[in-house]
């Protein structure tokens, strides 16, 4: 079943099984952590999303997006990863971490590690409106209300975050 | 690089098809841990074509041929029981083990824990009755009706077997018409003729 088929039933309409929203915006969510968290506290933030997720699904009225409500949860999630990881105590001695790098990509590792790079170092608000625009595919309303911002000032912080990208890439290539 | 590229790059930059099976188990297994999990459910490959089986907390609540569509199915699950539904194959494996023997001939009675619950009041004492009627052996309609406290409800017998949410497992197939044929079932008369001519064979 479909987004779109989910959002024009009514409202005490039955919700499919929770399996399909897995399957169909899992790896949005995946995605989403990832380039919230980095791929090695990606994994926990995403059982934590789809957990938290399944235990509210039953009271979720069956017009609402599917995807802006998962990516609210892993926007949730990844805040409080990141102020449990900052409250905890760092071990004396303790070795710099070694980045995470990603299996997957092969050959491009390298360009994508880069572009990973040059998105963590974007100002917070550019960053998230790419994450949530690009990446989750969300609406600039959507993104606004995630920002704690408008759909406007969404619209310009993820078009900056773009042309910020685009300005490392052009610099990177005269290197 | 245009910003079509970027938002390419940057979008499988961060794509991970790898770990999908990995975090679907580890998501089914921590639901499982937290009670989250209301229905478990998996597809068996068997000689009358793909199984969807079902389970609660308290057992095997739905068997489904594949001709009463497994979408639909799992959809009428969601409704009739709870939408916290997960694919959990090790829920399943002792119920589909246990199909796997039947169907090889080795087994002539299941021993796993059954979920009444989406069958009511006379339907359900049909199903406690069928229960009871052993491998090999038929009965019809009307001595179904008789045995679960309502001999005139013959068609309502016939209904119960026909919405029977365990076939296979609650032996349904062996309940035939008065004259002998065989009769309807969910499956279709192909496999009930089948399953008959398997369990009088053995």
């Amino acid at each position: 079943m479909t987004v779109s088929a989910l959002m024009t039933r009514t409202r005490d309409a039955v919700l499919p099984p929770f399996e399909e929203i897995v399957a169909e915006h899992g790896p949005v969510v995946m995605r989403v952590c990832r380039a919230l968290l980095g791929p090695a506290d990606a994994a926990d933030a995403w059982s934590e999303t789809f957990l938290s997720a399944l235990e509210a699904y039953p009271k979720l009225r069956s017009e609402s997006s599917i995807r802006a409500w998962l990516v609210t949860i892993a926007h949730r999630k990844a805040i409080d990863q990141r102020r449990g990881a900052a409250r905890r105590p760092q071990p004396a001695g303790d070795l710099p971490e070694i980045p995470a790098t990603d299996p997957a990509s092969g050959g491009e590792s390298s360009m994508d590690d880069d572009l990973r790079a040059a998105l963590d170092v974007l100002p917070a608000k550019q960053r998230g409106a790419v994450i949530y625009r690009y990446l989750a595919d969300l609406s600039y309303a959507e993104v606004g209300e995630l920002l704690e911002s408008s759909a406007t000032a969404a619209r310009r912080s993820a078009a900056d975050g773009i042309a910020n990208l685009r300005k490392h890439f052009s610099k990177g290539a005269k290197r | 690089m245009s910003d079509k590229q970027i938002i390419d790059r940057l979008t499988n930059a961060f794509t991970d098809v790898a770990s999908d099976g990995r975090l679907h188990s580890r998501l089914a297994a921590l639901a499982e841990r937290q009670g989250l999990l209301a229905v478990s459910y998996h597809t068996v490959d068997s000689p009358l074509g793909l199984l969807l089986l079902a389970a609660t907390g308290e057992g095997l609540v739905r068997v489904a041929f594949s001709c009463e569509d497994h979408d639909a199915v799992l959809a009428g699950l969601a409704s009739d029981i709870s939408p916290r539904i997960l694919r959990t194959p090790r829920r399943l494996d002792e119920a589909a083990h246990q199909l796997d023997e039947y169907f090889a001939g080795k087994r002539r009675a299941f021993n796993i824990p059954v979920d009444l619950r989406l069958a009511h009041g006379f339907r359900r004492s049909v199903l406690e009755h069928l229960r009871r009627i052993p491998y090999g052996a038929t009965q019809s309609y009307a001595a179904v009706a008789r045995a679960a406290g309502n001999p005139s409800a013959v068609r309502a017998a016939a209904s119960a077997c026909s919405h029977n949410p365990l076939p296979l497992v609650v032996p349904c197939h062996r309940v035939v018409r008065s004259d002998g044929t065989t009769g309807e079932y969910l499956g279709g008369p192909e496999a009930k003729r089948a399953l008959l001519a398997m369990e009088a064979a053995a």
